[in-house]
């Protein structure tokens, strides 16, 4: 396995979660149920598209084509984007949103805390960057979750519904392929088998404070990695890169 | 003229150059101040003297920065330095931690409450986030997220004031 076309992938990946989930974050903009969560996600979506940035251009770096972080993020179809299933799942009501925030969250801090002192400088620097941003928005979601669960009856069924919609995009988090492990070999990226014990445990932590429970998983969806995804992601792409592709290089 | 100010230009003056240079969000305070300038640098050996400037973005997203560069730019261009590079350098990460006695007070003075601990502290506590208008510890956090991506609004129990807190990072 190559190490460079390993760190192209993760870069990728690293740089499509955070893209896709903040333009989904971005979506609630002007449209949040009170002015104080208005802005709380629309400053989630910007340290997220920030750090998206960072991510796609260090993978146009990686691959050594030239493509920019622009290129990467307005002129690749569905096929080609290696987010999760949860990036892009629609954000529903504010509970499903604010769920599929806190499932990313632990997801994304535990993982970000293990690249950070990971053996890529790179890598390291803009995760290292990101933890401390991404601390934030899981307290934020964590918060909700709780609150939202051990809240009204409206508001845990919802919560409830919320966690059925969410699940089945869980197992799609900790599954791993040949370019992830090269790179755990070479000691860049954290295990996944610790990643996924831990995010377990702080989880049933939350959801147990929260008095929901996690529902059994039937289908799970898989592949988002490999760029398979969910409809919902083309429609999602239509509107982000609407401008690039019916005037190619405009700038403002 | 630009060939006999550039004649003196030093590390020393392109920093106290960048004591007028602020965020834009944030215009009571300092790039420096902030912990922002990593370091600067001089090269006089050519026929056109460069100056690199290396600094630390804050938070990933902030719009700030794009503007923060431009400004060091023009700061020190306007002196008649004909070379001015901008470096970002991520690692280490910026902290609050870097922001200096002179920028809380400004900071404070401004109407936002710094950082009531250290970041790097393994057990901070906002707890006692202070009131920037009475000085009371009588506090509460409204809304984790505010205005820009540094803040957080709290509100004051004595004074009856929401304020600006300047999240520890």
């Amino acid at each position: 396995m190559d190490t460079d076309i390993a760190r192209f992938e993760l870069l990728l990946q690293l740089g499509d979660n955070a893209l896709i989930l903040g333009h989904r974050l971005s979506e609630w903009s002007g449209d949040a149920p009170v002015l104080e969560e208005d802005v709380a996600l629309t400053n989630i979506a910007l340290d997220l598209i920030g750090q998206a940035r960072f991510w796609l251009t260090a993978a146009g770096k990686a691959e050594g084509l030239g493509r920019s972080e622009d290129d990467l993020a307005y002129l690749r179809d569905a096929r080609n984007w290696r987010n999760l299933h949860l990036a892009e799942l629609p954000n529903g009501d504010f509970a499903k949103t604010m769920l599929r925030q806190y499932f990313f969250d632990t997801y994304h801090l535990l993982l970000l805390e293990g690249l950070a002192v990971g053996q890529d400088g790179e890598i390291a620097g803009i995760a290292g960057k990101a933890v401390r941003e991404v601390r934030y928005h899981l307290r934020h979601s964590r918060g909700w979750v709780i609150r939202l669960g051990d809240g009204t009856e409206q508001s845990r069924a919802r919560m409830q519904q919320a966690l059925e919609d969410c699940a089945p995009c869980v197992p799609e988090l900790f599954e791993t392929d040949n370019c992830y492990r090269h790179l755990v070999e070479c000691r860049i990226a954290p295990d996944v088998q610790a990643l996924e014990s831990e995010w377990q445990r702080q989880t049933r932590q939350v959801l147990d404070e929260a008095t929901l429970e996690m529902p059994e998983i039937g289908h799970a969806m898989s592949g988002g990695r490999q760029g398979l995804h969910s409809e919902e992601l083309g429609y999602l792409l239509a509107e982000m890169q609407f401008l690039q592709r019916a005037y190619p290089g405009l700038s403002w | 003229m630009s060939t006999e100010s550039s004649n003196t230009v030093t590390a020393e003056s392109v920093l106290e150059l960048l004591d007028s240079v602020t965020d834009p969000e944030i215009p009571s305070v300092s790039i420096r101040d902030l912990g922002i300038v990593r370091s600067v640098e001089v090269d006089a050996a050519g026929s056109d003297t460069q100056v690199t400037v290396t600094i630390s973005p804050t938070y990933s997203g902030c719009p700030a920065t794009r503007v923060i560069e431009a400004d060091v730019r023009d700061t020190i261009k306007r002196t008649g330095v004909g070379k001015v590079v901008v470096r970002q350098q991520l690692n280490p990460p910026w902290t609050t931690d870097w922001i200096t006695e002179s920028g809380r007070r400004c900071l404070r003075e401004a109407g936002i409450t710094p950082p009531a601990c250290w970041a790097s502290h393994p057990a901070a506590s906002e707890a006692d986030a202070e009131c920037p208008r009475c000085g009371s510890r009588d506090t509460r956090l409204i809304a984790g997220f505010g205005s820009t991506p540094c803040k957080a609004l709290w509100h004051c129990a004595d004074c009856i004031e929401p304020f600006d807190y300047f999240k520890p990072h």
